[in-house]
């Protein structure tokens, strides 16, 4: 799965106080916990063993799979399953659920008003370098009209929690986050493993979710037939992500195409059938801005639909995501977010921030220089966790050589303290013991905006690990929301 | 159903029905070779099968002399082969691959094992146990994923397509067969009721599964006009040409909607050719031109088939 890398190492804190999301500090459950470790103290370990083992096996067999690359071609793999979820309650969620709909409500606003405009960049809040130096910044859509004026359809949130109260934000996905088909199989696997568990309490369901997003996909159609066509694009079968396209598509009811099977003519996007071609009205796509039109963008690109754009600018057709969302979720972008939100909404942010300094910035720079050890940078478009020092980690000679090819450049990185992330109980070899875990929300806009009760969340399987990617030895937890 | 499914899926099935078929041929080939009367020519039998294929100059190019084992690992195990029985399991498979959304679990399954089974096997693996027993298990593959493809698959186009595919491709390889064998034991224009070599007859029919049917419709020995009379014009025997343009026709039918479409009167035609045809002056006319005929229309049709159902490049 291809995600990018939560800021998350261990502070210099000689005894490390992470907040446990189960066990209080006097050793006391925790209320969200209280019912399902009252069950699974029950349960052997034996047993434990063999659920854990199943859950293994309904993986297999589903073919919930990710592709890894490596030398002689690509292989198919497991994510690692925990088969302890991870549990909020009702008050925790609420949180969780205003904030991360204000914060999409408030990026589509942003996104609105830099492709038409532009209040924001008039008002200063926002300088005009951060929109048109951003390589995801697309001049085509400016003045476009989208329907619903909605650019992020689908958005991923990544969160981390430091304490009871304590949620940050690490990053907004508002291009293609994927994950999605984890969070629907892992809740079938728990459901399971532990039907006794959610008969004991009333956990949100999250089965709905295709059912909502193709309504909120619908309620952007371009044309007011009531039965629009919707057909979901993929780079194809190769792609790392293939399954969960397959998965979406086919819970949806809706056709999978590729590139190839699309085509422009008389203003409009059609899709090649037995039936001859037949007219698409919503494109929800899992390819890059940069691939999706050749005559438009990358020429190479054998992935797109040459001449599509000018479909979605005459607005015959509407893409999910949105051309040029990416301008508002980059790193950079991410620390003017908490003045997005109050300069469209005039609310206070109900999540926070991560405090970020941008280098570009003379103060800033000269303070992260000072702080190398403390701080972990980033560079402003990387992802994957690729190109970043985290400071207290790395090397002297690291945090030098890494020095150099900051001053370079200085306007491409921004620094963010380490943060301390919540661990929750994971099954282990030695045992039920803490683990550090993050947690990726979905919000759909559309009709209306709002988040499926629950995530992805991603846990470092290590021990004292904080990296939670799956290529780094990270797995997923089912996510329970109590309703009460 | 989108183009490209109904594209994959036809291609899906003619190359499971090809791999079969091209394992019949070597096996009848094989067979008649074991022959007292057939062991000084070697060449002469297995020849003709690279000739029917145009691969003549690669073969000769990369294995020099014509030989049964050579042939039978070219046509069987050559992964540089697009047509060797290896090479049209490895496209199906990619083809599923492409398509699992499309096709039954068990129909996957069923071709992912074939593939994954075939990668580990080589030819010198058989060559010491016999090869027969590579034939009968490719055979068995086929009819497993063809009966899979039966007892799971949903009624819908995509079922329909896999259909057409089998039939149009097993009719082309019975001609083939046919055409290739015919001519080989019937060099010379010969009497009626002339005793053959019941042997090698024998085992042309045994190669398309036709040796009980003969004997139930005609009660009586081998003879050749017969023989291309049960496997050209035959509605009930399941690999004749007749009974493969039944099937490509009704299901045409069921596929084509309400639009009239070129590919069935085309295929109409053919079928019309099979089932009103007399096997005296198909031969009369010579057997040669007419499956060499045969073979053209199939092919044109199926291209036509490309451009009514896959391509549809133009709007209406």
């Amino acid at each position: 799965m291809a995600r990018k890398q939560a800021t998350a190492v261990a502070t210099k804190d000689p005894v490390p106080r992470f907040f446990d999301e189960m066990r209080r500090t006097d050793g006391g459950i925790r209320t969200a916990y209280r019912e399902f470790w009252k069950l699974v103290e029950e349960i052997p370990r034996e047993q434990l063993l063999l659920k854990q083992a199943e859950a293994d096996a309904l993986f297999r067999r589903v073919g919930i799979t990710f592709l890894v690359y490596g030398e002689g071609g690509s292989t198919e793999r497991l994510i690692p399953f925990d088969i302890v979820p991870r549990i909020l309650d009702a008050a925790e969620w609420k949180l969780i659920e205003e904030g991360c709909i204000q914060r999409v409500k408030a990026l589509n606003a942003f996104l609105h008003d830099i492709y038409h405009d532009q209040e924001i960049l008039k008002a200063g809040v926002v300088p005009k370098d951060m929109v048109y130096r951003n390589p995801a910044y697309r001049p085509e859509m400016q003045g476009v009209d989208l329907a619903r004026r909605v650019y992020s359809h689908v958005s991923g949130i990544d969160i981390v929690r430091i304490g009871p109260a304590d949620f940050y934000v690490l990053e907004d996905n508002l291009r293609t986050p994927s994950g999605v088909s984890y969070v629907l199989e892992n809740r079938e696997v728990m459901m399971r493993l532990f039907p006794d568990a959610f008969g004991k309490q009333r956990v949100a369901p999250v089965g709905n979710y295709p059912e909502r997003l193709l309504h909120n996909l619908r309620a952007v159609s371009p044309t007011d037939e009531s039965e629009p066509t919707v057909v979901l694009l993929t780079p194809g079968r190769y792609n790392s992500a293939y399954f969960e396209h397959l998965f979406l598509a086919e819970q949806m009811g809706i056709e999978l195409v590729e590139g190839r099977d699309l085509f422009v003519r008389d203003g409009r996007v059609w899709m090649r059938t037995t039936e001859g071609p037949v007219r698409v009205d919503v494109v929800y796509r899992r390819i890059d801005d940069d691939f999706m039109d050749p005559l438009a963008f990358r020429a190479d690109s054998m992935l797109g639909v040459p001449g599509i754009v000018s479909v979605v600018r005459a607005g015959k057709v509407s893409l999910a995501n949105g051309f040029g969302a990416g301008v508002a979720d980059d790193k950079a972008m991410y620390s003017f977010v908490p003045e997005i939100i109050r300069f469209y909404l005039g609310e206070k942010p109900v999540l926070n921030n991560v405090q970020t300094w941008r280098l570009g910035e003379a103060e800033a720079r000269e303070y992260v220089l000072e702080h190398l050890s403390e701080l972990v940078v980033k560079e402003v478009h990387g992802s994957g966790g690729y190109g970043m020092l985290v400071g207290p980690a790395a090397t002297k000679t690291e945090r030098e050589a890494y020095k150099r090819r900051l001053l370079n450049d200085p306007g491409n990185f921004i620094a963010q303290p380490t943060l301390a992330l919540s661990t929750c109980p994971t099954f282990s070899k030695a045992g039920i013991a803490p683990r550090h875990v993050d947690l990726r929300p979905y919000v759909l806009s559309g009709e209306t905006t709002s988040v499926i009760p629950g995530g992805l969340t991603r846990v470092a399987l290590r021990e004292g690990s904080l990296v939670v990617n799956s290529s780094q030895g990270g797995g997923v937890k089912d996510t329970w929301v109590l309703e009460r | 159903m989108l183009s490209r499914t109904a594209q994959n899926l036809f291609w899906l099935s003619r190359y499971i029905e090809r791999a079969e078929n091209t394992a019949r041929l070597l096996d009848v080939t094989y067979r008649m070779s074991l022959l007292p009367s057939a062991a000084s020519q070697q060449d002469q039998q297995w020849r003709p099968l690279l000739v029917i294929g145009h691969s003549a100059e690669e073969f000769a190019a990369r294995y020099g002399q014509i030989s049964g084992a050579s042939v039978i690992e070219y046509m069987g195990f050559d992964a540089a082969n697009p047509s060797s029985i290896l090479a049209c399991v490895a496209a199906a498979r990619e083809n599923a691959r492409a398509e699992r959304s499309a096709i039954s679990t068990e129909m996957w399954e069923a071709l992912n094992a074939t593939h994954l089974e075939l990668q580990s096997k080589k030819y010198r693996d058989f060559a010491k146990d016999g090869v027969r027993g590579f034939f009968d298990w490719v055979k068995e593959r086929s009819h497993l994923f063809r009966g899979v493809t039966f007892g799971t698959m949903y009624r819908d186009d995509a079922f329909h397509f896999i259909r057409v595919g089998t039939f149009l491709e097993r009719g082309d390889n019975t001609a083939r067969i046919l055409d290739i064998k015919y001519h080989q034991l019937l060099p010379e224009p010969r009497v009626n009721g002339e005793p053959v070599d019941y042997f090698q007859w024998g085992a042309l029919l045994r190669s398309v599964s036709a040796f009980r049917a003969y004997r139930q419709a005609y009660h009586d020995t081998v003879d050749p006009q017969r023989i291309a009379e049960l496997l050209i014009l035959d509605a009930d025997m399941p690999r004749s040409l007749l009974y493969c343009f039944e099937e490509v026709l009704n299901t045409l039918a069921t596929l084509g909607g309400t639009r009239p479409r070129e590919c069935q009167r085309l295929a109409g035609e053919i079928h019309a050719s099979l089932k009103f045809g007399r096997i005296d002056r198909i031969v009369a006319g010579g057997l040669h031109d007419f499956l060499n005929g045969f073979l053209v229309r199939s092919n044109r049709l199926a291209a036509q088939l490309q451009r009514d159902f896959m391509m549809s490049l133009q709007l209406d």
